[in-house]
């Protein structure tokens, strides 16, 4: 397994990191925020990025995308979280190609791919009902009627829920809460009646929603891949969602600690800089190694889901509790270091912070992934 | 067929047709030296028949006996050794990290003088850095050498000389310059154990005996040609040693054979035995469960990174990133005891007699032992000094 990124990678990460410093970088998500933005993202920009091929990362080239890999994704995902901007692009580039690549059928993928990639359609995921990750507490339902389904139940934390044109739902078609057959996956469109989509208000203010579904009538051809057998594709979407998340969160944990290394070496007190100071050093060391460990976490996890490596579920949870314990770490030492100031809303520091504790309740906290871990080890 | 695949096949059949069977599972190592013991004979014919290959040394230069392989084809020698569980054939700090610094600081004709013995185990070399009022602060050490004619004489006192009773050589650092600065007037010679005036004596660790010393040098006499690295040049051989030491150190911290992750670890399967599986199959202790998980997949982080620094770095040559190495790996290694112990309860406690046995009172005197990985080689407070320095670029 390869660790280093290659030529093609590096170059796409390196477009990334310039096209970010200078579009959107932290001042920009700065603004969405104080303006209360309505859609939470910036539109044009998200034009730009799609045009740079980013929407399209995962897609394959039949269905007009660029099939570059999870190792290409997880790049681009590094560097927006240094520059914390916001965009579909996790949740329609990543989960909603994802979702219908593996589950759609030739017509949806026709229908919805190239327009992803093109920019002009945006997803989300509604999957979870609870207040913490449990992917087959699925008790929203769909009932078959003739030659359509009826939907009922609440779904909560779903990511871009309020700004997407499609929403994949996971509903019960079968089977009793918490079991794993019986979860069917179906596409729909936001305006359908019936669906009561609310914008939540989250400590880092990116966008998540709430949506209710009452008596929600869809079609049958709503529905994305096999009846009641939906749970093996959200299982492998949700690899890539953890892992795809852990290089953000990556990029979120190196940006401040980038920050909070350069602050040591301008701030003084007591007449000497504060990072000379060994109290702070042995900490920044202690923080550098672990961020050196996350990095390695990420990149052979990114490398499982490329090479298609059977042990690609026990990488995901590798990668998301590691780069969900770092980022706490960092977040809190970098607030800290930075002394008074950083606990001011002027300095970016304490989006950091804010940022990750919303970054670490998607798809399963450490302690979720450290469970996960040892009951897939077999212990 | 490429020829990597080539020289695996190669390879799998030398190992196959030489590799004694007795060397095929685990037990203890060989270290060679003018004295050498062997626990046995397949021992003596495992390491004589990798020396004669070259292959203790897999990638030093054949021209001084090393096995001359690429970085890619001895991490296919390592993969096939590993694979029928073989043996090293020798431990040595000649192998680890004087070698690695004869390479690259002493003279051609140093180089064919002590390299070949190295590769075949005919010396049992130790290191002579710490002394008594010099330890994290190396540079302020005092053992002084004069010359006299073509040798230097030697006088004072190492500390935690380790297998100093039985090595036949010691790298040793010494003061060669009084007037210079610290740092300055440091050189880096090599002296034979075995005179006069070289004696030493035992060290009692808290785990018990140990293969530790003190040694002391009255009068001892080393060849002026046995200075490395050039009069009062020294220290910059001596900090290049530590980090060769520091990547041992580090692979400490991956358990025994580098292993991690992939295969369940000792950790998982000692506590799968001693505290057992409740009706669901987890261990049936929820608190120790998410420890050792914890462990697990920081073992396996720790082993992922080691990895890429080794691909990042082509050269191979050890970097300031042996220090986080140094400091994670004794650090996690520590860790990985303390849970054994807690896993074993009352079994993990012991400390002779026929109540516990080998293995158990094994653990524990071990999980004495690894209280020195962060201390040995450079404390842990020390790398995260190096490290805030070197990599991080923090002031002094
Ligand atoms: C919410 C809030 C309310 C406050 N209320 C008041 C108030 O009512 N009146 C008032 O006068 N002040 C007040 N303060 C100021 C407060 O006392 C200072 O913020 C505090 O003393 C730290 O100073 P600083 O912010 O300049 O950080 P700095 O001194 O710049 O510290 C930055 C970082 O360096 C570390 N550091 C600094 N020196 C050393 C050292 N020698 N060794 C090791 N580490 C070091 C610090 O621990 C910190 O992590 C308030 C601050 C806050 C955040
Ligand atoms: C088992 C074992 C085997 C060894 N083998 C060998 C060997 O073969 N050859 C050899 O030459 N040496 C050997 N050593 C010696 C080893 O290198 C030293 O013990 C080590 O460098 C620490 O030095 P010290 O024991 O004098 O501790 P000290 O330097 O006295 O340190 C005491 C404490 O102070 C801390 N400290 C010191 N300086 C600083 C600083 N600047 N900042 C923050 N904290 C600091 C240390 O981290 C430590 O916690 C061995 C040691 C052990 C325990």
């Amino acid at each position: 397994m390869a660790l280093v990124l290659n030529e093609e990678q590096q170059s796409l990460r390196d477009i990334a990191k310039e096209f970010l410093q200078k579009n959107a970088p932290i001042s920009h998500f700065r603004e969405i925020r104080d303006t209360k933005d309505p859609l939470g993202y910036d539109k044009v920009l998200w034009k730009k990025m799609a045009e740079l091929g980013w929407a399209g990362i995962l897609v394959s080239e039949e269905y007009g995308g660029f099939n570059f890999g999870m190792m290409g994704m997880g790049g681009i995902l590094e560097e927006t979280g240094k520059t914390l901007t916001p965009s579909p692009l996790f949740a329609t580039g990543l989960l909603g190609v994802s979702l219908i690549e593996l589950a759609g059928d030739e017509k949806q993928k026709k229908q919805l791919l190239p327009k992803i990639v093109e920019g002009n359609l945006t997803t989300a995921f509604a999957l979870e009902e609870g207040s913490r990750h449990a992917p087959c507490n699925i008790a929203t339902k769909a009932k078959k009627e003739g030659n359509s389904f009826v939907l009922n139940g609440e779904k909560t934390f779903v990511l871009d829920g309020h700004s997407a044109e499609k929403i994949i739902v996971a509903a019960r078609t079968n089977g009793g809460n918490d079991q794993k057959l019986g979860i069917t996956l179906f596409c729909i469109d936001s305006g359908t009646p019936g669906m009561e989509i609310t914008r939540l208000s989250m400590l880092d203010s990116r966008n998540v929603a709430e949506i209710k579904l009452k008596n929600v009538n869809i079609s049958s051809d709503c529905l994305l891949g096999e009846l009641d057998n939906g749970f093996s594709i959200i299982e492998e979407v949700l690899d890539r969602a953890q892992i795809g998340m852990s290089a953000e969160m990556l990029g979120n944990a190196t940006q401040a600690f980038e920050i909070t290394l350069n602050y040591l070496k301008e701030r003084k007190q007591f007449g000497s800089l504060i990072g000379s100071f060994q109290a702070l050093k042995h900490r920044a060391a202690i923080m550098y190694s672990e961020l050196e460990l996350t990095k390695s976490s990420v990149v052979g996890a990114l490398n499982a889901v490329d090479e298609k490596s059977n042990d690609r579920t026990r990488f995901a949870s590798l990668a998301k509790f590691k780069a969900g314990e770092t980022l706490h770490l960092v977040s809190n030492e970098s607030v800290q270091m930075h002394g008074g100031v950083g606990v001011t809303d002027e300095y970016d520091i304490g989006f950091f912070m804010k940022r990750s504790r919303v970054a670490q309740q998607i798809f399963g906290s450490a302690d979720y992934h450290i469970d996960r871990y040892a009951t897939l080890s077999e212990y | 067929m490429s020829d990597l695949q080539a020289f695996r096949e190669e390879t799998r059949d030398w190992l196959e047709l030489n590799c004694p069977s007795e060397m095929r599972k685990p037990g203890d190592v060989a270290w060679g030296g003018r004295n050498a013991e062997f626990s046995h004979p397949d021992q003596k014919i495992w390491l004589e028949r990798m020396g004669e290959k070259g292959w203790t040394c897999p990638t030093w230069p054949s021209v001084y006996g090393g096995g001359g392989l690429s970085k890619e084809e001895n991490k296919v020698l390592q993969e096939e050794l590993n694979s029928m569980n073989a043996r090293m054939p020798l431990a040595s700090f000649g192998i680890w990290m004087l070698g690695p610094a004869l390479l690259e600081f002493a003279t051609e004709e140093q180089k064919f003088e002590h390299l070949p013995s190295i590769v075949k185990g005919e010396f049992w070399w130790c290191q002579g850095y710490s002394e008594p009022g010099s330890g994290s602060d190396l540079a302020s050490l005092s053992t002084k050498a004069v010359k006299d004619d073509d040798s230097y004489i030697i006088n004072g006192q190492k500390v935690w000389t380790s297998y100093a009773d039985k090595a036949d050589k010691i790298f040793c650092l010494v003061r060669t310059g009084p007037q210079e600065p610290k740092h300055n007037g440091i050189s880096f010679i090599l002296i034979d154990m075995d005179q006069p005036g070289v004696t030493t004596k035992p060290i009692t660790l808290i785990s018990g005996k140990s293969p530790f010393c003190e040694t002391f040098f009255d009068d001892a006499k080393a060849p002026a040609k046995d200075l490395v690295g050039g009069l009062n040049k020294g220290w910059t051989v001596a900090k290049r040693l530590l980090e060769h030491e520091r990547t041992m150190i580090s692979s400490f911290g991956l358990g025994s054979r580098g292993e991690v992750g992939d295969k369940k670890s000792g950790l998982v399967e000692l506590s799968k035995k001693y505290i057992g599986l409740d009706s669901e199959d987890k261990l049936d202790d929820a608190s120790l469960r998410s420890k050792i998980a914890r462990h697990d997949l920081n073992s396996r982080a720790f082993g992922l990174t080691m990895q890429r620094i080794g691909e990042e770095t082509k050269i191979g040559a050890p970097s300031a990133a042996s220090s986080m190495g140094k400091y994670y790996g004794s650090e996690h290694n520590k860790l990985r005891y303390e849970l054994m112990l807690e896993s074993m309860g009352t079994k993990g406690i012991g400390w002779e007699g026929d109540s516990f046995s080998i293995e158990e009172i094994a653990i524990t005197r071990d999980w004495l032992r690894t209280k020195a990985n962060s201390i040995e080689g450079g404390t842990s407070e020390v790398q995260l000094n190096v490290i805030s320095k070197r990599v991080l670029g923090l002031p002094d």
